[in-house]
């Protein structure tokens, strides 16, 4: 058998991101990548929670921070959690034209989220001169933050060009992991921004 | 494909193929030379430390230099020495020893040894352009954020680089091991070689984000003006040290455990009978990895975080012993009645369980905090963590290459001159470090460039000169032992030790696909069950058909080196800002690699059911 017979089955199965060895490595692999890339968030936010009152005398959390756009964002990229996993749906159902309908969906969500942190980050700088520089909180809050927004570009990047891929040939064996994959990293995302909306936004307001 | 290309001959197609190569084995060839050529850059400046240690006073080097070098040393022996010679062990042994025809991502394995190599290339191209960094491998801020020129800088690129290549080898194996092992090769059956490889790679996964942050908020704070470290703007520099050793700990039981499994492995083998206690070593195993992320901050324990912090960590710390001595009685218990061979490996396994005990001893005693208010950053702590990665990792690391050199390069290391190299670098060993104990104690400070005269001093540096001589010599030994097996020896057979484990079970070198078909399993110790059952070679699970086997590619390369020029830009723009072109190009090639990767559908090939019976009458089946 070829590889274009193994990899298009007359009855795709059930888990086709799991159908294959390098599908179940992949699906494995990206699950321990997670469990990284949450050290890598958890040191993020420890130094951001040591460095929280180190304003240096400058701007404060409860000075910078406005939580509607903040909601705003946040109900973005949730329902763009959502909105992926129908996507996923679909593509156990073999619905290629559906997946990618749905991807698209969160594609549009993601990128006015990544719009709408471009903006605050503008805000921030051109209205309170508040600057990666200004203070230690500064460096703390625009490397967390940023680092999750580099985060949402590099995943919108990547399903973007999964979805151009594969436009013409469909769902086969060979992409349903990559498709699946791309989007457990997206609701990765999602939950890290859960944390920082309560660790920086809410408890930057309150605390 | 790539091997193909290889046996058109010529050296070009040779070199082509081992930069493209996404074979395990010969992955496992370019860590070992690579880790082999920094291991002797490292032992060079170290060399360089003990002359200008040699006397009181002395100015062989000069201060600033001395930094630079005693920087150089840690940070190569560490992340370019025993790291990659590690790897080079997993990538030889681990895919053999489970019975799978290569690991889960052969692609990735090359990824991560070129980026480890570009990493380490960019940390030493700093001699040439204006100074290595100085702030000590440790490189704790502000010393770090405020060391002139660029030297801290490459520190921080080179090791970002080199990191990521290192926690991608690490997922691969932990993936390789769950999904990849063959038919009735249990977690319980692995070889001891394998779970620590196992436990390590899991360390790695969860310890060098740690590394990968505080590398990042340093090179914020050094070319981008932030401002984690700097005191005036809020700034904590203690974050650094906590992070560093979040990582940093962990780090050490990542290069100790794999040898601890290849000594359990060589034991066995040379004792002539099963390890002993095989399940409480993984268990010890596997605790020792959870309780090294429990301790980091008994490197801290000047720091002022207190007496609760302090116990706490103190407690942990000796905890670690408890596993620890499970797995020294076990290997004398292994060794006990059984019959036993002398060889190379042996010797210098035998000799690491006196050596690696006692710096498991000064261990103890530097756990206990209130003492360590004493030791702290003198000669003792030096002496200490010598004791361990000497007397542990490199130790283990000849042990382990004497011991799978023949399934590496199907020749058995000269054991006259492999015994030869053993004596002075274990007199030498102990030569150099066992009296800087006791410098340390008398108060010599570590990293100080000279000493004084009339402060009983002397006599204990030169004994530790003389030592690290003598070490330099069988080091030297072995470099010529290599070359000397290479042209003089003959090739041995496929099972020159009398093996207990799957690696021996097929050809020296083995064949690119591994195994003919795979194996099954039927205990642990594979082929000693089968053959106490007087069968030659193992049961295969599947009949004989076509072999998947992945391409060659160049992207890792690609890849690595989009990094490496970036690496330069980011340093550089902070003097000139047309650097920042250097910066944008690098990332272009290194995400553009990626995509290729990520649209280009690589299939691999299949190796054809009449090549393999051709191999077979080759003699390869055995």
């Amino acid at each position: 058998m070829s590889h274009e017979d193994v990899l298009n089955p007359k009855h795709m199965p059930h888990d086709p991101e799991k159908a294959t060895l390098e599908g179940k490595n992949k699906f494995l692999a990206f699950w321990f990548f997670l469990g990284g890339e949450t050290v890598l968030f958890a040191s993020l936010f420890g130094t951001y929670i040591a460095l929280n009152g180190s304003t240096a005398g400058e701007n404060t959390p409860e000075h910078l921070f406005g939580l509607e756009l903040v909601f705003l964002m946040t109900m973005m990229l949730l329902t763009s959690s959502l909105t992926s996993v129908y996507a996923m749906y679909h593509m156990k159902n073999h619905d290629f034209r559906k997946m990618q309908t749905w991807l698209a969906i969160t594609v549009l969500l993601g990128l006015a989220f990544l719009g709408c942190e471009i903006y605050e980050f503008l805000h921030y700088v051109h209205e309170y001169e508040f600057t990666f520089g200004s203070s230690a909180f500064a460096s703390a809050f625009y490397t967390l933050v940023g680092f999750h927004g580099g985060h949402v570009l590099f995943g919108l990047s990547w399903i973007v060009a999964l979805m151009i891929r594969n436009q013409k040939r469909g769902l086969n064996l060979y992409n349903a992991p990559k498709f699946y994959v791309a989007s457990l990293y997206w609701h990765f995302i999602d939950v890290v921004w859960v944390f920082i909306f309560t660790v920086v936004y809410l408890m930057g307001k309150v605390g | 494909m790539s091997t193909t290309a290889a046996q058109k001959g010529g050296l070009g197609a040779a070199i082509w193929d081992y930069l493209t190569t996404v074979d395990h084995k010969k992955i496992a060839h370019l860590y070992l030379v690579a880790g082999g050529l920094f291991f002797l850059i490292g032992g060079l400046e170290a060399m360089l430390i003990r002359i200008q240690l040699m006397k009181p006073d002395n100015n062989f080097l000069a201060a600033g230099l001395y930094n630079e070098m005693i920087t150089m040393h840690g940070t190569t022996m560490i992340f370019l020495a025993a790291m990659p010679l590690i790897f080079a062990l997993m990538n030889a042994v681990v895919p053999l020893q489970i019975g799978a025809r290569d690991v889960a991502f052969p692609f990735l394995n090359s990824l991560g040894f070129w980026l480890f190599l570009f990493g380490g290339l960019m940390l030493n191209v700093s001699w040439f352009t204006g100074g290595a960094p100085d702030a000590g491998w440790t490189n704790y801020a502000p010393l770090s954020t405020t060391s002139p020129g660029h030297g801290v800088d490459y520190y921080v690129m080179g090791l970002q680089i080199s990191g990521a290549g290192t926690l991608i080898g690490g997922i691969n194996f932990l993936v390789t091991i769950v999904n990849m092992r063959a038919p009735g090769m249990t977690y319980m059956r692995m070889p001891l070689f394998t779970w620590s490889t196992f436990v390590t790679s899991t360390l790695i996964l969860f310890a060098f984000p740690a590394l990968t942050v505080g590398l990042f908020l340093m090179m914020f704070d050094r070319m981008f003006g932030a401002a984690f470290f700097d005191v005036a703007k809020g700034g904590n520099v203690i974050i650094w040290e906590h992070l560093f050793w979040i990582f940093g700990h962990p780090e050490v039981y990542i290069l100790i455990l794999p040898l601890f499994g290849a000594f359990s492995d060589i034991f066995s083998t040379f004792s002539k009978k099963r390890l002993f206690g095989y399940s409480a070593m993984v268990f010890a195993t596997v605790l020792i990895g959870f309780l090294g992320f429990m301790v980091w901050a008994h490197h801290m324990f000047t720091v002022g975080m207190g007496p609760i912090a302090n116990s706490i960590f103190a407690v942990a710390t000796m905890a670690i012993a408890v596993p620890t001595g499970i797995k020294i009685f076990n290997w004398l218990f292994t060794m006990w009645g059984g019959q036993i061979r002398m060889t190379s490996a042996m010797l210098w396994s035998v000799a690491f369980i006196p050596s690696f005990t006692i710096g498991g001893m000064t261990g103890v005693m530097l756990a206990a905090a209130a003492a360590d208010f004493q030791y702290h950053d003198t000669y003792f702590v030096v002496g200490h963590f010598h004791y361990v990665i000497v007397g542990g990792v490199v130790f283990g690391i000849f042990a382990a290459l004497h011991y799978w050199w023949p399934k590496m390069f199907g020749k058995v290391l000269n054991e006259k001159l492999g015994k030869l190299a053993f004596w002075p670098f274990f007199i030498g060993f102990h030569l150099t470090f066992f009296i800087q104990h006791f410098l340390g104690l008398m108060g010599m400070p570590r990293r100080y460039w000279v000493f004084l005269e009339g402060q009983g001093l002397e006599a204990g540096n030169m004994i530790s000169t003389i030592g690290a001589f003598l070490m330099a010599i069988g080091s030297v030994i072995f470099l010529i032992n290599v070359v000397y097996t290479a042209v003089k020896e003959k090739k041995v057979s496929g099972d020159p030790w009398d093996g207990r484990t799957l690696e021996w079970t097929m050809p020296s070198p083995p064949p690119h696909y591994n195994f003919v078909q795979t194996p099954l399993v039927r205990g642990l110790d594979p082929l000693w069950v089968e053959k106490t059952e007087g069968k030659e070679g193992m049961t295969p699970a599947e009949p004989l058909g076509d072999i998947h086997m992945p391409n060659a590619s160049i992207l890792p390369f690609t890849m690595s080196l989009g990094l490496f020029i970036a690496g330069f830009g980011f340093i550089y723009q902070t003097d000139d800002k047309t650097w920042l072109v250097a910066a944008v190009v690098g990332m272009a090639i290194t995400l553009g690699s990626m995509l290729i990767r990520s649209l280009k559908d690589d299939l691999g090939h299949h190796i054809h059911k009449e090549e393999l019976e051709e191999d077979i009458k080759k003699g390869v089946g055995k």
